[in-house]
Parts: structure tokens; sequence; C-alpha cells
């Protein structure tokens, strides 16, 4: 089977900064797929390439074994893309906005999927309201919209719900999982993490250009099971420092393997005299995993 | 792959001809008003003063061609160069970027709809100028050609402009400091025959003067040059930036990364 997205050795410098190095990513047909990594870890770069909006250095982007650069007609139209930044064209509707991104798909009288998305996306409404007097969070459900104007097979959400309010970001994840279920591959970057823990089967973690974790949902929760500490103490002994996640104003976060280890935690603490203001567990979330990830590759 | 991907083309014109539809006030009324301002100046302080084409012409017949394809010119530059440098700073150009339009489907549609628009504006004021009395067109085919040939080259221009300048200023640059030159210098409100023997050789080598001066041939069956040479040098130049703007967008120069 044909995979939706298959990335090779891919890299990718800006000036002095390298983006992406050396990356290779396949997500299969269907698959809901999660990319993850902190601010600058190149996330919106790879999207970019894959989209035809940023040329790789070296390597090689497919879309449904068509490739980006050499056949990006049939990549595109296979290909939605909801981009991160707020961007809008003032001088039209939202009914405008979505029939004309139609229209460059060649795709005309699109009416009756155009009226779905609108309802889907809570904005009939708002069909015939200039862009320009849309709130933020509908102009970003517009941009989702007409990302998915052409029925692409496979969408890319760049940190879609960021400034949607929580009752609307369920009705369009709802809104997406229906997508995936029809076969719709979706990959999805968020700074979210319960969401891509509560939607994505498979997960990428990339940092300073790549791939520093790939594996399904439940190997990397159970690869990395345990607990984390939060722990508000006035001093924690130094034997445990290297176990410190994060630390912020006396408060640390810990990575611990197990219960018995907490046990062995609270002897240090005693033994040194510490004065534990708060302490609370938390098993391991996506949240934990990538934080143990990303502190394992500083 | 399905033909319809490939008629996106025509909707990104549709847009472009919305987009300057729907501020039709700013767009179209306006470069009117300022074309017939012009002609209101010109044709009463100069009419008894200058001599065109041995007298042949009256000096406010001999405007109204060159205020017409100057509007032309203006108003098809404007439109593709206003168009893309607001969708580069806004960042709604990723609409355009993400679908399958190729360089030559992006090509034409911000060219023609640059031409449209300028063809719209020479229209009227054209018909404006109808009101200092009726001009016949002795040969509406030359005049068409140059109209819309020179409305393809700015509007290419335009699109150079668009794709070149990262902000409002540098456009603004390009528009003073080489369209509005190259326009005033091209014999929009002279004949070339009026200026002395060195400005009339340096007025060859503005490409301007062959679009204004077969357009005026158009008019009145007389120029300062022969209309088949204007022509050839006209779809020459046009040629060029043509091949040139096809090579910047297929590089994706300045619009992708």
């Amino acid at each position: 089977m044909i995979p939706a997205v298959e990335i090779v050795n891919v890299a990718r410098r800006f000036g002095a900064v390298q983006a992406l190095s050396g990356v290779d990513l396949v997500v299969e047909a269907g698959e809901f797929f999660g990319l993850l990594g902190p601010n600058g870890a190149g996330k919106t770069t790879l999207i970019s390439i894959l989209a035809g909006l940023v040329a790789a250095d070296t390597g090689s982007a497919r879309v449904l074994g068509h490739d980006v650069v050499t056949d990006y007609r049939n990549a595109r139209r296979l290909l939605g893309v909801v981009p991160q930044e707020l961007v809008f064209d003032p001088f039209f509707s939202v009914r405008e906005t979505l029939e004309i991104q139609s229209g460059y798909f060649g795709i005309r009288d699109n009416d009756a999927w155009i009226d779905e998305i609108l309802h889907h996306l809570d904005l009939t409404g708002r069909a015939n309201t200039n862009m320009r007097a849309l709130s933020g969070g509908m102009k970003r459900r517009v941009l989702i919209g007409q990302a998915l104007v052409h029925k692409p097979p496979v969408i890319v959400l760049d940190e879609p719900t960021a400034g949607v309010d929580v009752e609307l970001r369920q009705s369009l994840w709802g809104f997406i999982r229906k997508l995936n279920r029809d076969g719709h591959t979706i990959i999805l970057t968020t700074h979210y993490l319960e969401e891509a823990e509560a939607l994505c089967a498979r997960i990428a973690m990339l940092k300073a250009g790549k791939i520093v974790a790939l594996d399904t949902k439940q190997n990397l929760l159970s690869r990395f099971a345990g607990l984390t500490v939060r722990l508000t103490a006035d001093q924690l002994p130094g034997a445990w420092q290297s176990r410190v996640m994060r630390q912020e104003e006396g408060t640390y976060l810990l990575s611990l393997a197990s219960y018995a280890e907490l046990e062995s935690l609270l002897a240090a603490l005693r033994l040194d005299g510490a004065t534990i203001a708060e302490l609370s567990l938390q098993e391991a979330d996506l949240e934990q995993v990538f934080l143990r990830i990303m502190a394992r590759h500083q | 792959m399905n033909a319809a991907f490939r008629n996106g083309w025509l909707t990104l014109l549709y847009k472009e001809l919305l987009r300057f539809w729907k501020v039709s006030f700013q767009t179209i009324l306006a470069p009117v008003l300022s074309a017939l301002l012009y002609l209101l100046i010109f044709s009463h302080v100069l009419e008894s003063r200058v001599s065109i084409f041995d007298g042949r012409v009256g000096y406010t017949a001999f405007l109204v061609p060159g205020l017409v394809m100057m509007a032309v010119l203006q108003n098809a530059f404007a439109n593709s160069s206003s168009s893309l440098i607001q969708s580069k700073i806004t960042g709604n150009l990723i609409f355009v970027l993400l679908p399958p339009l190729s360089p030559l489907d992006l090509y034409g549609a911000y060219v023609l709809g640059a031409m449209v628009r300028g063809l719209v504006v020479g229209a009227g004021v054209f018909l404006v100028t109808l009101a200092f009395g009726p001009l016949a067109i002795l040969h509406p085919l030359w005049a068409l050609a140059f109209a819309l040939l020179g409305s393809a080259i700015l509007g290419t221009l335009g699109l150079i402009a668009g794709i070149c300048a990262d902000k409002f200023e540098q456009l603004a640059a390009f528009q003073n400091f080489l369209i509005m030159p190259l326009t005033f210098l091209s014999g929009v409100f002279y004949s070339i025959h009026s200026l002395p023997p060195f400005w009339q050789a340096l007025s060859h080598f503005n490409p301007f003067f062959y679009m204004i001066d077969g357009f005026r041939y158009g008019f009145f069956g007389l120029s300062d040059i022969a209309p088949q040479t204007s022509l050839v040098v006209v779809c020459v130049f046009c040629a060029g930036l043509t091949a040139l703007t096809l090579v910047l967008l297929k590089r994706g120069y300045k619009l992708r990364h």
C-alpha cells in the first residue's frame, strides 16, 4: 500500500540554522499521526516542504506516491494544509473564501460540501460575513475549512486549535475524527499534548531538526512508564538532582521509575532535614513522555 | 490527473477581478477622474500653443490617446503589483501557493486580471474624454493591439515588482523611480519631434514610447515612428518580460523559500 506521506533524508538549512537534519518519516494511509516538538524543532519546516512552500536542500517528500517537486500538481491536490499563521483575505466573505479556494483546485459547484464544512465548523450563520469581521477563533475555523474544501485524502493540521475555545475545539475534533474514520489521513502538530494523546495513534517527536522518537502512542507511554513527582521543598538532595526534569522556584518535577523509588526519595529528604511544602504524584502521560524525551536530548 | 485541476487559474483570475471590482471607486473611478483633470488642465493651457503632426491634429485630440494609454498602463501595473504585495505581506499568498497552480497559471491569472483593470479604466477615460468632442479611431485594431500588449507588459512588470518587493515602500520605489518616469517621458503629453535631438534619440530606448506612439497611430493614422516597428519592439519586450517572470515564478523567487 502506498504511504500517505513518505519523507526520505530531508534536510534544510536557513542561514546558520539547520532546521532539519536528514529526517526520514513514513505515515501510512488512514493514520491519525502526531508530529510533536518544541518551538523551533522543525515541524513547520517539514510541513512546508511537504506542501511545496519550502524546498528541501536534500532528500525527497511524497504524498501518496507523488513527489512534491517533480509531480507537484498531483501531490498538492491530494494534500490539505491548515497553516499555523492566522491569515485571511480581507476582500471576501467566508463563503467566497471557501468557493475561491475550491476553485483553485478546479472544483466548481461545490456548494453541498462547502455547506457541510460550514455546518461542522459552526460557521453557517457567518457564511456571508466578511473575513475581517470574524473573531480569531472563527478565522482559524475558516482556515480549516479552506484546507478541507477539495476533500484531500491527506490533511495536515499545524496547530489548528490555537485560539479556538474549548467547546468548539471538541466539535472540531469530532469532525476531524469523522474524516479520519472516512479514510482521510490526518497529520497533527499541536502544543496541546492532551489532544495528541487523545487523538493520535502514532507519534513522532522532533527536536532540533531530528526525529528523536517515533512510535505508537501506547509504546511511547509504556516505554516511559513511571511516576512524575511534583515536589515543593526548601532543598533537594544532591543525588536526586539528575532526576529533575524541570525546576521553577523551589518546585521540582522529578521522574521516578516506580513507587519504590518514591520511598527512597522521601527517605533522602528526611535525612537532609528538608521541609516539604507540597508533593503530588502523576502517572506518565504524553506530556511527561514528551518532557523526558526532550530532556534526554538536551 | 483530473483535467479540472488544471483550471484553477480561472478562479485566480476571477478572484483578481473580484478584488478590484469590490473597491471600484478606488480602482476605476479615481484614475478616470485623475485622467480627466490632466485633460482639463493641459488642454486648456496648451491647446492653442502646441502644434502636433504639422498642425494636422489638435493638442486636445492628441492628448486623449496618450491619457487613455497612460491609464491603461498605470492601472495594469497597480493591479498585479498591489495584489501580490498585499498577499505577501498579509500572508494570504499561501492560499495561492498550496493549490496545484503552475507558474504559467499564476502568470496568466495575475496578468490577465491586470489587463482587464487597465483596459476598463482606459475605456472609462476614453468615454469621459468624449465629452470634449467626438474622436474617431481610424485603425481600431492597431489601437487594440497596443492596448492589449501595453497592459500585458505593465501587468507583468507589476508582477515582477510584487515578487521582488518585500514591503510597500520598495514597491512604491519601483513605481516612482521606474514606471512613472518611463510613462511621463514616453510622449503621453507631447510628440517626441518637439524634443531636442538628444532627447528624441533617448526616447527610442524607452519601451513605453512605442506603446503610446503605436496606440496613437490607431487613432490618427499618424505616429512618430512606423507602427510596425513599434509593434515588433513591444512584442519583443513583452516576450522578454514574460520569460523573466516565468523563471522567477518557477524558482519561487521570494514566494517559496
